[in-house]
């Protein structure tokens, strides 16, 4: 190697341990907080919808001057990282958030990505508060994870409860995604609450994140005669679910829970998707006053409308900033000790009730069903 | 003063600063993370030069190796032994044998294949490694591996790297290591001066396994979670260009590589999703202009000892 | 049951036959596996979606007009990237491939974005019912077009003075010059081919399953290139038999197991071809001269 290339090697070293010191050098005069979202990935406009609420919760609170911590004003700064989807990632992403010593993380939104960055969140004491995330392992048994969702203890029984009752069938079928910890958990709950009311759940069939071909699957739920078809599967899979069901002759009701609600499934789904319904955790078009100004001040600024992600992490920043402001510290033990008071949360998405002890907020949910391919509030299910 | 003893201070130097920032927490955590991964990637790195590059195989398989490393050693950290740090390296040994030995188990069947056919077997390998560990229930599945404490710092990273550095830099200029290049020359003429090929290959292979379990287990000791997903293709074909990066055949090429590559993905960050676009484009524009990649064949000075260094000055 | 899965895994093999039949060809005349070449599939598809989309072109003229786009696109990456490197050590080459795949990956997620896009619907879907099983027209087309092209490249190889030539350049690269074959032009129209019928099958993905994301050719790329080396790597009936293979293995596995041991057993049988037939199935082993 020529002396010249050996010199312009080591420059080009440096250059670049320089430019990571320098990224890591803290502002010390902000408030650092990570959002760890899917802005790759099978799911990136979850992943958008948060950074953007994320981003406006922070202007908002920037334009009014920040928030008074240790005896100075100081300004929110949002640290996003893209956890492409990836639970490896999500859990590097939260790793990098712990070096560097953010106030706390809000995200992961798919739980497939939260569980694992709750878990080095726990360990590392650092605050993290999901978004989207229901399932209720997230929180269990641990002391900085929150989130501003349901879980789906309470969808489940909400999905079953509208099935039996509103839908009155008897023999349901599931087709979830064994191997993403979302839907696995709520297919169980589902499935446990519905033979409890007293109907039969006559096909559970599984697949792996990725499959497109679910035919094997259909037809054994279509030889099982079912009534209704719930998918608790993500917005890009489930228009591919949908129209192989109709392909092999599925004609009864298809009925999911709140990974449908993106409008993008509109999209991707087109003509297929309507008179169906699912559960989620707002409906813009049957908003509260707060929720009205929401969601004007979002589409001002990003062009449209909130989806419940956007809208479940304008909350999460909601709940955290309350508690900064209450302690006056950025120190995460003392905003920890705050939140831990939370009791009653006005939010966006209704109000959250949290008992002591418990990181997961007691709410309402929606049942929206799709028509004239639109999300139509059709009801709304109290705890 | 004698290269060796200079060396031997500044190795020493190294793994003082590397252990006083441990105790008294002085590095800046994110650095330190970076720095971490660094030396994880010169032991994979290393570890996969001693089959692709000495002995001229074209193994896709090392992600495999770096999985059953990262779970074995989890394992063990987390269901067998008592939750102490002092442990660890019990662990980490334990998954870097199990490491070895699915690299036993593989080498000797596979090494009746040659070139093309090792590679397209080796990645068989790891789609099934892959598979069964999504399949298994011990593990977490899909879901993961959850529980993992935090035991890598960076004195047992700047170990194990320092460690996996000599003893590969040991190997190849060794008797064993002329065989491994011999292999790598001309299989059927080193046959005939007996080096024994099929050990040659076979021990070759289980040592670079052996190491990559220890990558493995450093691995999923610092970011606390590992799932099958972390060590697909995607992960082999990573460490494949840190060695091609750097030059295949020269161990600071390995380092180099390992090095620049974690650094600059870092470090380009802000360059979004764009920095995966230039990146392979820079790839290629090496490859074909300087095949041999950025040290072109040439090894470290410090790394040749005395008898082969025909450079020197006496 | 079996008759509506046996339509299913014909759909999806013809699907893997296609692709694989890129990789043979490209390894017989190059000895190159050409990791790049699942991503040439998913360029494919999103060539077709642009065409439909921004151009609102039919599929009668999306298919050809996809297929020599493409073609070019194989084309050029040779000329380009591998070329350059048909003296270096065999290392470097393989590098370079899995570096045009990476960057074909990522410049189309970068100009199309991370979300996953809706294939259009250009053939109106026709259930077909008989008795207890349903067929789509979309399945039979996919089959029956695929089975045509199939059967074209068969007939261009055995019969053609191209395809001539493109056997010997596959039986040995050093001397076939002599024989007045311009080595440089079979090797960009084996490229063009290969990339040509990669890019049909991505239209056929397209069609079949209408959700396409940019990483959609990784797992597909493997698969049919072990579809490849099964039928014998550089063997142009060994890729499509490998693929019918593949395509059924994989449709039976998830008809009767649980679909998470799909890759598991798809793996194991390659293995345990390769150890009965080292060569694959139709492969000749090559002798190694001293």
């Amino acid at each position: 190697m020529g002396i010249h290339m050996k010199q312009k090697l080591i420059v080009a070293v440096l250059i670049c341990i320089g430019i990571t010191v320098f990224s890591s050098c803290k502002d010390s005069n902000v408030i650092s907080i990570g959002v760890n979202a899917e802005l790759t990935g099978s799911i990136p406009v979850a992943g958008k919808s948060c950074v953007n609420a994320a981003k406006m919760a922070a202007a908002e609170i920037n334009d009014q001057g920040g928030i008074a911590v240790d005896g100075k004003t100081m300004r929110v700064e949002i640290l996003a990282e893209d956890n492409e989807d990836k639970a490896e990632s999500a859990a590097a992403v939260a790793q990098k958030f712990v070096s560097k010593g953010v106030v706390a993380m809000i995200g992961p939104n798919a739980s497939r990505n939260a569980v694992p960055a709750a878990i080095v969140a726990e360990s590392n004491k650092l605050i993290m508060i999901s978004p989207w995330s229901t399932i209720p392992k997230l929180t269990e048994k641990k002391k900085y994870i929150y989130r501003s969702c349901f879980t789906d203890d309470f969808q489940g029984v909400v999905v079953s409860s509208f099935i039996y009752k509103k839908l009155k069938a008897r023999r349901a079928a599931v087709l979830f995604d064994i191997t993403s910890e979302y839907n696995k958990g709520i297919a169980e709950v589902f499935k446990a609450e519905f033979i409890k009311a007293g109907g039969a759940v006559t096909a559970f069939e599984s697949y792996s994140t990725g499959d497109k071909d679910f035919s094997a699957q259909l037809s054994k739920i279509k030889a099982s005669r079912a009534d209704v078809l719930f998918l608790p599967n993500y917005y890009n899979e489930v228009p591919l679910q949908i129209q192989q069901a109709r392909q092999q002759g599925l004609k009864g009701m298809i009925v999911g829970s709140d990974s449908w609600g993106s409008e993008e499934i509109l999209t991707l789904g087109k003509d297929i998707m309507n008179g169906l319904y699912f559960t989620t955790h707002y409906a813009p078009d049957m908003a509260t006053e707060k929720a009205k100004k929401f969601i004007a001040d979002y589409e001002a600024k990003y062009g449209a409308k909130p989806d419940d992600v956007a809208a479940l992490t304008y909350d999460a920043f909601g709940m955290l900033f309350e508690s900064v402001k209450k302690a006056k510290s950025r120190n995460p033990e003392n905003v920890l000790a705050e939140l831990s008071k939370l009791s009653n949360f006005p939010g966006v998405t209704g109000t959250m009730k949290f008992s002591s002890g418990s990181g997961s907020p007691v709410k309402s949910a929606v049942v929206i069903q799709i028509r004239d391919n639109a999300f139509k509030y059709y009801d709304t299910v109290n705890p | 003063m004698p290269r060796k003893i200079s060396m031997g201070l500044l190795l020493v130097a190294g793994f003082a600063a590397a252990f006083v920032c441990d105790t008294f927490n002085l590095a800046d955590q994110y650095l330190a993370q970076i720095i971490m991964y660094i030396g994880i990637n010169v032991i994979l790195t290393v570890s996969l030069n001693l089959v692709n590059g000495y002995m001229g195989e074209f193994s896709v398989g090392h992600a495999a190796f770096m999985a059953v490393g990262a779970y074995a050693a989890s394992f063990f950290s987390v269901s067998v032994f008592p939750q102490n740090p002092a442990f660890f390296p019990l662990s980490l040994f334990a998954g870097g044998i199990c490491a070895a030995f699915l690299g036993f188990m593989i080498a000797v069947p596979a090494f009746r294949a040659r070139d093309d056919y090792l590679a397209i077997i080796t990645l068989a390998l790891i789609m099934i490694t892959k598979s069964v560990l999504e399949n298994l229930p011990w593990f977490g599945g899909p879901q993961g591996y959850h529980g993992i404490q935090k035991y890598t710092n960076l004195s047992g990273v700047y170990l194990c790297t320092i460690a996996s550095i000599m003893v590969i830099r040991n190997i190849v200029y060794s008797n064993f290591g002329r065989g491994i290049i011999a292999v790598r020359d001309d299989e059927v003429a080193a046959n005939l001066v007996s080096v024994d090929t099929k050990q040659v290959k076979i021990l070759a292979f289980v040592i670079s396994s052996f190491f990559a379990g220890i990558a493995g287990g450093l691995f999923a000791h610092l970011i606390q979670f590992i799932n099958p997903r972390t060590f697909s293709i995607l992960k082999s074909t990573d460490i494949l260009l840190m060695l091609y990066l750097g030059g295949s055949g020269t161990i600071i090429g390995s380092i180099l590589g390992a090095a620049i590559w974690t650094v600059l993905i870092e470090a380009l960050r802000f360059l979004g999703i764009w920095r995966f676009v230039f990146a392979p484009v820079a790839l290629v524009m090496l490859m074909i202009y300087r095949p041999l990649g950025i040290m072109g064949g040439r090894e470290w000075r410090l790394f040749i000892p005395k008898e082969n260094d025909h450079g020197r000055k006496k | 049951m079996i008759v509506q899965q046996a339509l299913n895994a014909l759909q999806l093999g013809s699907i893997y036959a296609l692709i694989a039949l890129g990789y043979s060809m490209v390894y017989g005349v190059l000895r190159l596996i050409n990791f790049a070449h699942g991503d040439i599939f998913m360029i494919g598809s999103y060539a077709a979606l642009f065409l439909a989309v921004y151009l609102n072109m039919p599929i009668a003229l999306i298919l050809p007009l996809a297929f020599c786009a493409v073609g070019l696109l194989g084309v050029t990456i040779e000329r380009l990237a591998y070329r350059p490197l048909r003296t270096a050590p065999r290392a470097s080459a393989v590098i370079t491939a899995l570096g045009v795949g990476l960057f074909l990956e990522t410049i189309t997620l970068a100009v199309v974005g991370p979300e996953p896009k809706k294939f259009p619907a250009l053939i109106d879907l026709n259930i077909i019912t008989i008795g207890a099983f349903t067929a789509t027209n979309i399945q039979i087309i996919i089959i029956a077009v695929s089975i045509a092209l199939m059967t074209a490249l068969d007939r261009l190889i055995a019969k053609t003075k191209t395809g001539m030539a493109m056997r010997a350049l596959s039986w040995d690269k050093t001397y076939a010059p002599l024989f007045g074959i311009n080595v440089d032009k079979i090797i960009s129209f084996t490229f063009a081919i290969g990339a040509g019928l990669a890019a049909v099958a991505g239209i056929f993905v397209g069609l079949a399953y209408p959700i396409i994301d940019p990483y959609m050719g990784i797992i597909v790329g493997w698969k049919a290139f072990v579809s490849a080396v099964i039928g014998g790597i550089g063997n142009v009936k060994g890729a499509v038999v490998g693929g019918f293979l593949l395509g059924a293995v994989e449709i039976l596995s998830a008809a009767f197991l649980p679909s998470t041991y799909k890759d598991m057993i798809v793996f194991g049988l390659l293995l345990i071809i390769l150890l009965f037939r080292p060569s694959g199935l139709f492969g000749v082993p090559v002798q190694k001269k001293v």
